[in-house]
Formats: C-alpha cells, structure tokens, sequence
C-alpha cells in the first residue's frame, strides 16, 4: 500500500427529511408490541444487550396492552395518568400563549412528550429525587404540584417561589422529588448518580433519575454520569429523552455511528432499555422494573424513550425552518393521549364523550388557575420581587461585599 | 504537624463529629491522595465515607453537587488545581449559583480542595494559582491558608459552611514555611510555631484576615506562599512593612486592609498567579475606592508573568523575595 488515496472527506451527518421533503420513516423499524421480553430485575446488564437496539411497547396499534410488560396498571391508574397527560398538554398551550401575549418572556413545551414525565413520575415514591430537563413538567403535574406555583413561576410575580431569579419553567420542587432545573445542559445528570450515591452512603432506601436528552448526551457529564453510576453501581435510573432534534440538530449528530443512545450504556456495564416514550403503560413498565432495580441494590438502568417533540424547541424557535411541517404528523410512534384513550376505550373503560367532558373540566380548571395567577402578577407588569431579593440568597448570610452593593443599588 | 498532616486531622475531626462528611478524590482513598492529605481516613472510617473517584473533575464535583443535595457535606479533592477546568461548569453554573437560584430549595455545602502554586519544579499543567477565576464568581467561597493551624482551622470552617468553598492549598507550604530562597536549605514546620496545630475542632473563621508582621510604613497583602515571601522581602530590604495573610479571598476582610493601609500609606500586593485581572487587581481596586486620600505612592503590584509556568525558569517567574523587595523600596521612594 502506498497510502496515498483520494483526499480525505469530512462525514457531517444529515437528517433524510428538511423542509419541503415528505417525511419517510418506512427504514425507522418498530417491534411489535409485546415483542420485547421483560427479564428479572436481577439480570445481568450483558444478558439483556439486545434490549438497547429494540423498542419496548405494550399499546398495540388495536389500542390493546399486550405482552409481559402490560398489566403494572389498573384502569384508574390509567384514567389518572390521562387526565395528567392532558392537563399537562392544556398548561402548555395557554401558557405558550400567555408568553405570545406577552405575559412572560419564554416557555417550553412538552408537547408529544408527556407519557415519558407522566409515566414516570409514578413508578418513583415519596422521597426519591428526579433531575430533570426543562421538558419533565409532567414530574411535577403527575406528582400534584400546584398548577398555581408553576404559573407564578411562569410569570415571575410576587408569589413565585424562585423570587423571579429564574427564567420560565426552571422549577425547583424539592418536596416534590424535583431537582432545581439549571438551563445549562446535561449538568444534573450526573448530579442524579451523586444524589444516589449519598443514598447508598447514608443507608438509605430511596433512588435518584436522572434526565437528559439525546442531544445533551454528547456533554461531558453524560459520560462521566455513566461512569460514577457504573462504578458504584448507584441507585439510579438514566433517562434519555430521544425527541429525535435539539433545536434543529438532528440526533444523528449527537449519536453519530452508534446504533442507539441507549447502547451508549453497554460500555459501562449498565443495563440498557429501549422504550417506546409515547406508550404510557410501557414508560411505566420500564420505569417501574429500572427503579425497582435500583432499590433492590441492583444498579442503574439507562432508558432510551423513543418519541418525537412535536413542537418547537421553545417559544424562541420555529422549527419550520429545519424540519418538515409533515414530519409531526408523520411520526409512527402516534400521540402518548391519543393512544391511551383509545387503550382506556377498547378495554371499556373510557368513552370519546367521558374524554369530551374530562377535556372541558381540564380547560376550565388550568383557565381559573391562570386567571388567579395573573392576578397575582404576570413579567413586566411591575408587580415583580423586590430588586433587593437578587442580593439575597447567593449565600446563607450575605457578605459585607454584597451587602455594600446592594446599597450602592439603592436597595 | 505539617500542613499535611493539619489538613488530615481537620478531616479527622470533621468526619469524627459528624457522618455526613465523605471525603473522595482521584488517589484519595487507599493511597490517602498523592500528597497524603487524607492517608488513614478510609481506614479508620471505612470506604463509603472515603473513597476513590474516577479521573474526571468535572463528575466528582458533580456528583458532590448531588450528594449535598441529598443532605450530606462532601468534602472533595482535585488532585491539582490545575486539573479543575473540566470541573468549572460544575462549580460555576452548579454549585455556585443552586441556593440562590432554587431559593434556598437545595443548598450546596460542599468544599474542594486542591493543591495550588508552584515552586516544586511542576510546569505549566502542577504550579498554576487560579484563585482568580473563583473569586470572580458569585456564590463561591475561596479560602488559602498559609500555615497548618490556619489551614486546620480554615479547613473545618470551610467544612462547617452552608456554602460551597473552593480550599487552596499551597502545596509549597505542605512541608515547610517556604520564604522563596530556594537555593537554601528547606525549613520545617516542627521548628515554626504555626506548625503548633491545636486538639479538637476549633476553626478559624473565613473572612478574617491576620496581620502577621507589624510595619509603620507600608501594608503588603499576601496570601499563602507570598506571606512568607512578603515576610523575608520586609526583612531583607529593611523596609517598614506590615504584612497582611489574606487567609480568605472570598468573602474578604476589607475592614483590617483598609484601617492596614490608611495608616502606613502605601501598598504593595503580592501573588504568584498571573498578573492580568489576578485577583492583585480586585485588591487595588479596593484599596483605590477605600483608602485613596490616605495614599502616598502608587499601588504596585508584584506577581507571575502572564506566561504560562515555566518548568527549567521557575525562580525567574516565580515572585520572590528580591522581586518583591525592589517593590518595597520602589513604593517607599515615591
């Protein structure tokens, strides 16, 4: 070989799909529901490799719940989490439009998404602790935080928790089992294998998850997350949100060759689920066997949910520009509540008038909290936390420096 | 007692009185770290509460983040200071920042430490001073200490604090109370009196800085291996001054600065960090805005060169007695 070829290419990786191209998943392969096998939670990590390049699902196309993963849930259960399901989705669009209106600055939404935080939030208990993105505000609607809170955070007034120091939606909930969300990305994935560890350290019995999407896990702290969590096999759950873009980067450019992002896992040792995240029963499964898992001592489960963010990455963007406007509805994995609804109704147990009604009662409950919110205050209308409350809080006591400032402000 | 040894018996102490200290790091277990700051401690309380981290900074602070949050109080090593970058997100956007912006919801007491300075012929990636670059962050502590009681102190302070500290360790003064003459032969701490370390778990409190010589006619600010530097360079040149240990950066004691200078008149800072927005040009800055009518002479400031360390050059880059005794006559001929 004389080692002189053509000159060497620079491989960019791009989405088959940008705007004015039909979208076209017919290559996008998806098992059948029931497919998957659903193993002890006492499995070898090595013994389950194929479950990172498959896709757990229990909802069939029919609507019905079928294979080992189905069954976690009673109808009840599966009527809360769609009521959940919608509220989430009724919240995010008035509050999407409250920040057209100009009632805030910015808001994101869940939209597509909100089996995976709903789900979710119900296979943990009381004291265990998410890190979240700014896209799990179903962590908090499934755990009964008050719709009124979020707002007043939304909206920076005089009742915001956070003293309008954080933008919209960066929530902290601690008695809710939530992380405060930092805006910078990746960071709490690997603060969620810390917060297990002191779990594990204090002889404890709760679980940490961590949170992340798919463009995040090319960050630094993916990876050293995965390798503390391998390390003290932490009793974690490691949750990776493929929404399929990150603003208007497709995930190919954060996945690059690897099969999946949850195959990422194998090369730590830890076991490594794919799963359908627009499937409500099959996040719940999944999630339930992982936390399961990790209490039991077993070690950390890193989920790929599969789902598609029907949206724009935030208020800030308009994904007409990047993508399709086909590609939403093109998506093969279906809507999380259309699914669930036609579950509850094939099993008898829903109706599309129940549905009507439940939709109505949503609307009309997320409308008189918004309006109790907007008294209260909404950004810019002057009623926001005193310029004095920026100078506290940076520490427990402040220090002369900061108290010298806050003179010099005015405050 | 080395600052070595102070520095294990501070975390002695810590993890004695109280469990939820944990103590980890690269080397830090077993071994007890390269510098042997923590030798013992995963003996004596086992290897959950000290324990070896993987090499990456930037997950063993934010792991600590994480356990802070569940309610315990990591104290943590970064095996140099030079290895921190990878960390600095961590520190900045994280710890940094966890109270004010979730409201106190989480909190984020945690210490790291990290050997600093150089001297000990450990080039540009083992000599590297970046106090500078925490100082310049809200929501952060930054403490050095100069001696082995203050580092004791300062240390189980910092592990007492409700807020994150960033611990700098000169790593010169592990041994000895180094003077910058480094053509003669080294001095102990067993022969100096800070090298004293007293029982039990008396702290020094942060933001208090100590004068550590009395002068009439000029205040030098220093801190860890230019206190001793400062010291030898008021000795050598015969020139009035008092010398003030900073001991804590952030927050910092203004009050003992300011009444230091307002009385002799003149100033000179010293750090072995680089000169460019060190944190020499904070302290001028303050001492322009407090004392400004008392001054009788322009603030010099003597420091590293903004090069990276050199290896073979040390002495040359490294602010010595005779470069820092020149400043002191300079400021008194003016």
């Amino acid at each position: 070989m004389s080692g002189v070829g053509k000159p060497l290419t620079l491989n960019v990786p791009e989405p088959e799909c940008r705007p004015g191209d039909t979208p076209d998943f017919t290559d996008f392969e998806i098992p059948r529901a029931g497919a998957v096998a659903r193993p002890p939670v006492d499995v070898a990590a090595d013994d389950i490799r194929d479950m990172a390049f498959s896709i757990v699902r229990v909802l069939n196309k029919d609507g019905q719940a079928v294979g080992d993963w189905a069954g976690s849930l009673t109808p009840d259960d599966l009527r809360t989490g769609l009521r959940h399901m919608m509220t989430l989705r009724t919240f995010d669009a008035r509050m999407l439009n409250a920040q057209r209106q100009g009632k805030t600055s910015f808001y994101m939404q869940s939209l597509g998404e909100e089996a995976i935080s709903c789900a979710f939030a119900r296979a943990l208990e009381p004291g265990d602790m998410n890190f979240p993105t700014y896209r799990q505000a179903g962590l908090l609607i499934a755990a009964d935080y008050p719709m009124l809170t979020m707002m007043n955070q939304i909206y920076s007034n005089a009742h915001d928790p956070l003293h309008g120091r954080q933008m919209p939606i960066l929530y902290s909930a601690k008695a809710h089992g939530f992380f405060s969300i930092s805006g910078n990305l990746g960071t709490q994935f690997v603060q969620s294998v810390g917060w297990a560890m002191a779990s594990a350290i204090s002889g404890d019995s709760k679980i940490a998850a961590g949170w992340i999407g798919d463009g995040s896990t090319a960050e630094n702290d993916f990876h050293a997350a995965m390798v503390f969590a391998s390390t003290y096999t932490a009793p974690v759950v490691l949750n990776i949100v493929n929404n399929q873009w990150a603003i208007s980067t497709f995930q190919g450019i954060a996945r690059g060759g690897v099969g999946t992002f949850a195959a990422r896992g194998h090369g730590f040792g830890v076991a490594s689920i794919r799963v359908d995240g627009n499937d409500y029963l099959a996040v719940h499964a999944v999630a339930k066997w992982a936390a399961e898992r990790a209490r039991l001592g077993l070690g950390p489960t890193l989920i790929e949910y599969v789902t598609y963010r029907a949206g724009g990455h935030s208020s800030s963007d308009d994904p007409s520009a990047y993508r399709s406007g086909e590609e939403p509805g093109a998506w093969p994995l279906g809507d999380p509540i259309d699914r669930l609804k036609q579950h509850l109704i094939s099993i008898g147990e829903w109706s599309d008038e129940r549905h009507a009604q439940a939709d109505a009662e949503i609307l009309s409950d997320v409308v008189t909290v918004q309006k109790q919110a907007e008294a209260v205050g909404t950004l810019g209308d002057g009623k926001a936390p005193s310029p004095r409350d920026v100078f506290e809080g940076v520490y427990e006591t402040m220090p002369p420096h900061l108290i010298r400032q806050r003179q010099m402000a005015g405050y | 007692m080395t600052m070595i040894e102070a520095i294990r018996d501070a975390h002695d102490v810590a993890m004695g009185g109280d469990n939820r200290v944990v103590v980890y790091g690269e080397d830090v277990g077993f071994f007890g770290g390269v510098f042997r700051c923590t030798a013992g401690l995963q003996e004596k309380y086992g290897r959950s509460r000290c324990f070896d981290a993987p090499i990456n900074e930037s997950g063993i602070v934010g792991t600590a983040i994480g356990m802070a949050a569940y309610g315990l109080k990591p104290v943590i090593e970064i095996q140099f200071a030079d290895y921190v970058y990878p960390a600095y997100d961590q520190i900045v956007s994280e710890a940094a920042r966890l109270r004010h912006r979730s409201n106190g919801d989480f909190t984020c007491p945690i210490v790291i430490r990290m050997p600093t300075g150089g001297g000990i012929f450990g080039g540009q990636t083992h000599s590297q001073s970046p106090e500078a670059i925490f100082t310049h962050v809200s929501g952060l502590k930054v403490v050095i200490p100069s001696n082995p009681v203050d580092a004791k102190g300062l240390l189980l302070a910092s592990i007492a604090d409700p807020d994150p500290v960033i611990f700098l360790e000169p790593k010169r003064l592990y041994n000895g109370p180094f003077d910058g003459h480094h053509d003669r032969p080294l001095t102990t701490w067993k022969k100096h009196a800070l090298g004293a370390v007293p029982e039990g778990d008396e702290i020094v409190p942060l933001g208090k800085a100590k004068i550590t010589r009395d002068g009439a006619d000029v205040t030098v600010l220093a801190y860890g291996t230019m206190v001793y530097v400062a010291e030898t360079a008021a000795k050598e040149s015969g020139v009035d001054a008092e010398v003030i240990d900073l001991r804590s950066l952030l927050p910092l004691d203004l009050e003992t600065i300011a009444a230091s200078v307002k009385k002799t008149g003149r100033c000179v800072i010293v750090h072995e960090a680089t000169r460019t927005c060190g944190f020499g040009a904070e302290l001028m800055s303050l001492v322009q805005e407090e004392c400004f009518y008392s001054l009788e002479a322009p603030i010099i400031r003597v420091t590293g060169w903004d090069t990276p360390y050199p290896h073979a050059q040390e002495w040359q880059y490294f602010p010595g007695p005779a470069r820092v005794g020149e400043a002191l006559k300079q400021v008194m001929e003016e």
